[in-house]
C-alpha cells in the first residue's frame, strides 16, 4: 500500500497549496483550548482549512517519549512517532465539500484511511454526509486530533470503552440550529458497524476496539446496519453537552443467507461535556456499553462496561517568548476510571473486577494554538478480573504535537 | 526588564527545559511503583539461569500469558482462553475456571466416556458451536481447581526412585498411610529418561490432582488441547462437542501452535521458582511446624525431598521443601468424587504440594479456595475434610488445644 500512497502524496504535495504558509491566520481558526466550537464541526475546525479555496492539504504530527514501570518492572525509555496524519480538504462547490484523513500510526506500522467524507449542504439545519466518517459517539471520537489536547494519552474511556478512533462507512445527515447564544446540533447515520471480534478476541475480554476491521469499509458482515447519532447543545460562552448513541448487531448471525446464530447486539451510550468557567476548561465524558454475550462466555467476557474521565485545564501563564506573543502554559489534571466487566461471579457472588483507575497530571506549553508540548505523569491502579492485588503502573511522558 | 519580557529571553526558556528534563530523568524511580517483595509473589525464576535460559523463560512467559482469540484457533469448545486465565500470577485457580471431568463406572472399570466428549467438560464455545454438558449416564463428576504452577520444575526433577522410596502400599510401618505411585500409560510423544522406572509400559505420574501426567510436556500439551482447544504438534486434532452432532473443529488450520511454543511454556514452568517461606522464624510458626509433624501430616505432606540430575543448575540435585510425596492416598468417602484417572482409585488423590499455600488467596481474588474443588475456604475446613488415610491425623488435630491449632494454621500460612 505504501508504494501507492507515497507517490500519490508527493504529487499532492507538489501541486497544492500548503497551509503553513498562512501561519498567522491559523490562530483564529483553532482555539488555544480544545473545547471551542461544537464537536460536530471539529473536522472542519482545523488550521489547514483557511479558506474555501478549492483544495488544501494539512495534517498533524505527534511524537512522544515514554517511561513506564509496572510493579517495579520497566522496559525503559521508548520513543515513538505515534501519529502522522494528513488531511485533504476540497470545496468542490459552494455546497459540496470533501474531507479526508490518512493516518500513519506508530511510524508506518499502521496506515489507514480514517476519514473520507462528502458533505452536501442543503441548509445549515440539514447537510447530507456519506463516506468514511467519524461516528458521533462521545465527544472525543469526532474531535480526536492530538494537538487539541493537553495530555499525551487519550482518555481510557475513549479507547477502551468507546473504540476511538471509530471510523465507519456510512450515510446520514447532520445539522445545527441557532437560538440566541445557543447552538443545537444533531447527527444521525447508518453505518456498517463493529464485528465479531468484540468477544473471543486476543484481549480475553469484551473489547470493542477488537470489533473493528479493515473490511468494515468494504461491506457489512451481516447486512444489518448500526445506528449512531448524537444531539448536543452548546452555549457560545460556556460550553457544550452532548448525548450520543451507537448500536447494532455485531455478530455474523447469517452466512450465505443461512441463519447460523442468534442476533447479538451491542449498544454504547455516552454523555460528553466541556465548559469554560473563569478561564478554566473542564471537559469529560462518560460511556456505558451493553453487549449481548453468549451465555457460556458470560463472566469471562463482560456484558456491561463503563468508563469516564474528566480533564481540568488551567491556563497558569500567558506570556511572550521568542517570537510567540501569546504563548500559554497550562497546568492539567485528569481523573479517569474504566470497568471492563460490571457484575458478580455466579459461583461466588463476589464482584467481577477488571477495572482501571488512573490519574494524570502535567503541564502543557502552547507557543501557538496549533502546537503543544506536553509533559505528563500518569498513575494507574489496575485490578484483574478476580480483584487480586492491585497492579500499579506509572510513568512519565513527554511529547509534542502540532498541526501543519 | 519587566516580568513578561523576561520570558522573551531564549536562555530562560532553555534553562527551564533543562530543569524539567533533569527533574524528569532523576525523579523516575521516586515516582514509580516498586516491586512487591519476592516472598509475597509466586512468580519469578529459579536462581542461576544462564542468559539463554532466561531468554527461553521469557518466551515461555509470553506464551503463558497469550490470550487465544477465535481467529487463533481457540476452541471450538474450551474452558479458558489463556493459561493465565486459570493460573493468574502463576497461582491457583478460581471457581470461574473450574475444570469439570466426568466418567462412568462400569463393572469396576472407569469409562471416561470419550465418545460423549469425556473426560473433560468444555463448557464454553466459540460462535457457531454449543458448549458441552455433562452427558446422561455419568456416575462420577468432579470439579478441579487449577493448582499453582510454581516450583513444578523441582517436582519434575524428583526421580522415580525417590517417589518409590516414599511409597508404602501395604502400610508396612502401620501408620495408617499407604501411599502408592500413580501409573500412567504415556502418550505417543513421551520420551523416557534414565531416571524413569516404568512398570509394564506405564510410568509414574506426578502432575494433576490424580497424578495423571508423567511430565510437564504431557501436562502442558494436554492443557493446550483440553482446556483451550488449541491443537499442537502433540495433539493434532481439535476437541469438539459430539453432543452437537457436528464432528468438526474450528476453521483454523492445525496445528494451531507449533511444538516449540508448547516447549517454551514447558521451559517457563520448569524454571519458575519454588514459593518462598514467610515468617519461618516466628516461634509460633516453628511450634506449628512441630505439631504438623507430630500429628502425622508429614507422613503424606513430606517436607523435604531431593531432586535428581538436571541440566538446569538450580534444579540439579537440589534439596526442596514441597510438602508432598507425589503419591496417591485414599482420602476417604468425604473426598470421593467417583471419578478417576490412570491407576488411581476414585477416592485417591495425589498429595497436594503445600508450598505456596499461604499465598493461595493472592491469586484467587483475595479469599482462598482450598482442596481439589475449592470447597474449603479456610485451612481449618480443609483439614476437617481430610479422611481415609488422613483420618488419624485429623483426629489428632482435633485433639490439639486451640493455641496449638492456631500455631499449626500459622505454619501452613507461612508456606
Amino acid at each position: 500500500m505504501k508504494h501507492v500512497i507515497l507517490p500519490m502524496l508527493f504529487v499532492v504535495f507538489t501541486h497544492l497549496s500548503f497551509a503553513q504558509e498562512k501561519k498567522d491566520s491559523t490562530q483564529q481558526q483553532i482555539p488555544k483550548q480544545s473545547s471551542n466550537g461544537t464537536a460536530q464541526e471539529a473536522v472542519y475546525r482545523r488550521p489547514f482549512i483557511t479558506s474555501f479555496a478549492n483544495t488544501s492539504i494539512g495534517g498533524y504530527a505527534e511524537a512522544n517519549t515514554n517511561y513506564f514501570s509496572e510493579n517495579g518492572i520497566s522496559e525503559g525509555f521508548s520513543m515513538e512517532m505515534r501519529r502522522f496524519n494528513i488531511f485533504l480538504y476540497s470545496s468542490i462547490s459552494s455546497r459540496v465539500k470533501l474531507l479526508a484523513e490518512l493516518e500513519f500510526e506508530h511510524g508506518a506500522e499502521e496506515i489507514s484511511l480514517e476519514t473520507a467524507q462528502i458533505d452536501f449542504e442543503i441548509d445549515p439545519a440539514l447537510t447530507l454526509r456519506g463516506g468514511i466518517l467519524l461516528a458521533p459517539i462521545g465527544g472525543y471520537n469526532q474531535r480526536h486530533d492530538s494537538p487539541l489536547y493537553e495530555f499525551v494519552e487519550r482518555p481510557l474511556v475513549t479507547t477502551q470503552i468507546i473504540p476511538t478512533t471509530l471510523s465507519e462507512i456510512g450515510f446520514g445527515a447532520f445539522g445545527r440550529f441557532f437560538f440566541g447564544d445557543f447552538i443545537a446540533t444533531y447527527d444521525a447515520y447508518i453505518v456498517n458497524g463493529l464485528r465479531d471480534g468484540v468477544i473471543l478476541n486476543g484481549e480475553g475480554r469484551t473489547f470493542l476496539q477488537a470489533g473493528k476491521s479493515k473490511e468494515m469499509f468494504g461491506e457489512s458482515h451481516n447486512g444489518v446496519p448500526f445506528l449512531t447519532g448524537k444531539v448536543a447543545l452548546r452555549h457560545r460562552k460556556i460550553g457544550e453537552i452532548g448525548v450520543s448513541y451507537y448500536g447494532g448487531v455485531y455478530n455474523s448471525f447469517r452466512k450465505d443467507g443461512i441463519v447460523v446464530d442468534k442476533k447479538r447486539s451491542l449498544q454504547i451510550a455516552a454523555v460528553d461535556f466541556n465548559a469554560t468557567l473563569a478561564g478554566v476548561l473542564i471537559q469529560g465524558e462518560v460511556a456505558m456499553n451493553s453487549i449481548d454475550v453468549p451465555e457460556s462466555l458470560g463472566e469471562l467476557y463482560g456484558r456491561k462496561q463503563w468508563g469516564g474521565y474528566v480533564d481540568i485545564i488551567v491556563p497558569v501563564l500567558r506570556f511572550a517568548v521568542l517570537e510567540y506573543e501569546n504563548a500559554v502554559l497550562n497546568a492539567n489534571i485528569r481523573l479517569e476510571r474504566i470497568d471492563y466487566n460490571v457484575g458478580t461471579f455466579s459461583s461466588t457472588g463476589d464482584n467481577v473486577f477488571d477495572d482501571v483507575t488512573a490519574i494524570a497530571a502535567g503541564v502543557s506549553f502552547r507557543p501557538t494554538a496549533q502546537t503543544v508540548v506536553r509533559a505528563n505523569y500518569r498513575y494507574h491502579w489496575i485490578n484483574d478480573l478476580l480483584g487480586n492485588a492491585t497492579v500499579r503502573r506509572a510513568g512519565f511522558q513527554v511529547g509534542i504535537a502540532t498541526y501543519f | 526588564m519587566n516580568f513578561y519580557s523576561l520570558f522573551r529571553a531564549p536562555s530562560i526558556l532553555a534553562i527551564l527545559c533543562v530543569i524539567v528534563t533533569t527533574s524528569f530523568v532523576t525523579s523516575c524511580d521516586t515516582f514509580l511503583p516498586s516491586a512487591p517483595s519476592d516472598a509475597d509473589v509466586l512468580s519469578g525464576t529459579v536462581n542461576d539461569l544462564t542468559p539463554e535460559q532466561q531468554a527461553n523463560h521469557a518466551k515461555g512467559d509470553t506464551e503463558f500469558a497469550r490470550v487465544f482469540a477465535q481467529a487463533d484457533g481457540l476452541g471450538p469448545v474450551f474452558v479458558a482462553a489463556a493459561c493465565e486465565n486459570c493460573h493468574i500470577g502463576d497461582g491457583k485457580g478460581h471457581p470461574l475456571t473450574f475444570l469439570t471431568r466426568f466418567g462412568r463406572m462400569e463393572n469396576g472399570t472407569f469409562n471416561p466416556m470419550r465418545e460423549q466428549g469425556g473426560p473433560q467438560l468444555q463448557h464454553r464455545a466459540i460462535a457457531g458451536y454449543i458448549p458441552e454438558t455433562i452427558p446422561v449416564g455419568a456416575t462420577g463428576v468432579t470439579k478441579l481447581m487449577a493448582p499453582s504452577v510454581t516450583g513444578l520444575g523441582f517436582l519434575e526433577a524428583v526421580e522415580d526412585a525417590t517417589i518409590l522410596a516414599l511409597a508404602d502400599p501395604d502400610d508396612a510401618n502401620s501408620d495408617g498411610i499407604s501411599g502408592v505411585p500413580s501409573y500412567i500409560q504415556p502418550p505417543d510423544f513421551f520420551q523416557p529418561l534414565p531416571a524413569h522406572h516404568p512398570l509394564n509400559g506405564s510410568y509414574i505420574g506426578r502432575f494433576g490432582r490424580k497424578a495423571g501426567a508423567i511430565d510437564l510436556l504431557q501436562q502442558t500439551a494436554t492443557a493446550y488441547h483440553e482446556d483451550m482447544g488449541i491443537t499442537s504438534d502433540f495433539f493434532m486434532h481439535d476437541v469438539f462437542n459430539p453432543q452437537q452432532g457436528v464432528f468438526t473443529g474450528d476453521n483454523v488450520p492445525d496445528p494451531e501452535v507449533g511444538s516449540s511454543v508448547v516447549r517454551n511454556v514447558v521451559f517457563y514452568l520448569r524454571t519458575l521458582k519454588a514459593p518462598q517461606r514467610r515468617n519461618a522464624d516466628d516461634p509460633s510458626v516453628k511450634t506449628g511446624e512441630q505439631a504438623f509433624a507430630k500429628i502425622g501430616c508429614a507422613g503424606c505432606h513430606v517436607p523435604t525431598v531431593k531432586t535428581g540430575k538436571s541440566e538446569i543448575a538450580a534444579l540439579n540435585e537440589a534439596t526442596i521443601h514441597p510438602y508432598t510425596d507425589l503419591l496417591l492416598h485414599d482420602m476417604g468417602a468425604e473426598l470421593d468424587d467417583k471419578y478417576t484417572e490412570g491407576s488411581a482409585k476414585t477416592a485417591e488423590w495425589r498429595t497436594t504440594p503445600l508450598w505456596g499455600l499461604g499465598l493461595s488467596a493472592t491469586a484467587q481474588g483475595g479469599r482462598a479456595f482450598y482442596l481439589h474443588d475449592g470447597r474449603a475456604t479456610t485451612l481449618l475446613d480443609a483439614i476437617k475434610a481430610h479422611g481415609g488415610e488422613a483420618a488419624r491425623s485429623r483426629e489428632r488435630f482435633n485433639a490439639l488445644s486451640e493455641t496449638e491449632k492456631q500455631q499449626l494454621i500459622k505454619f501452613l500460612e507461612s508456606l
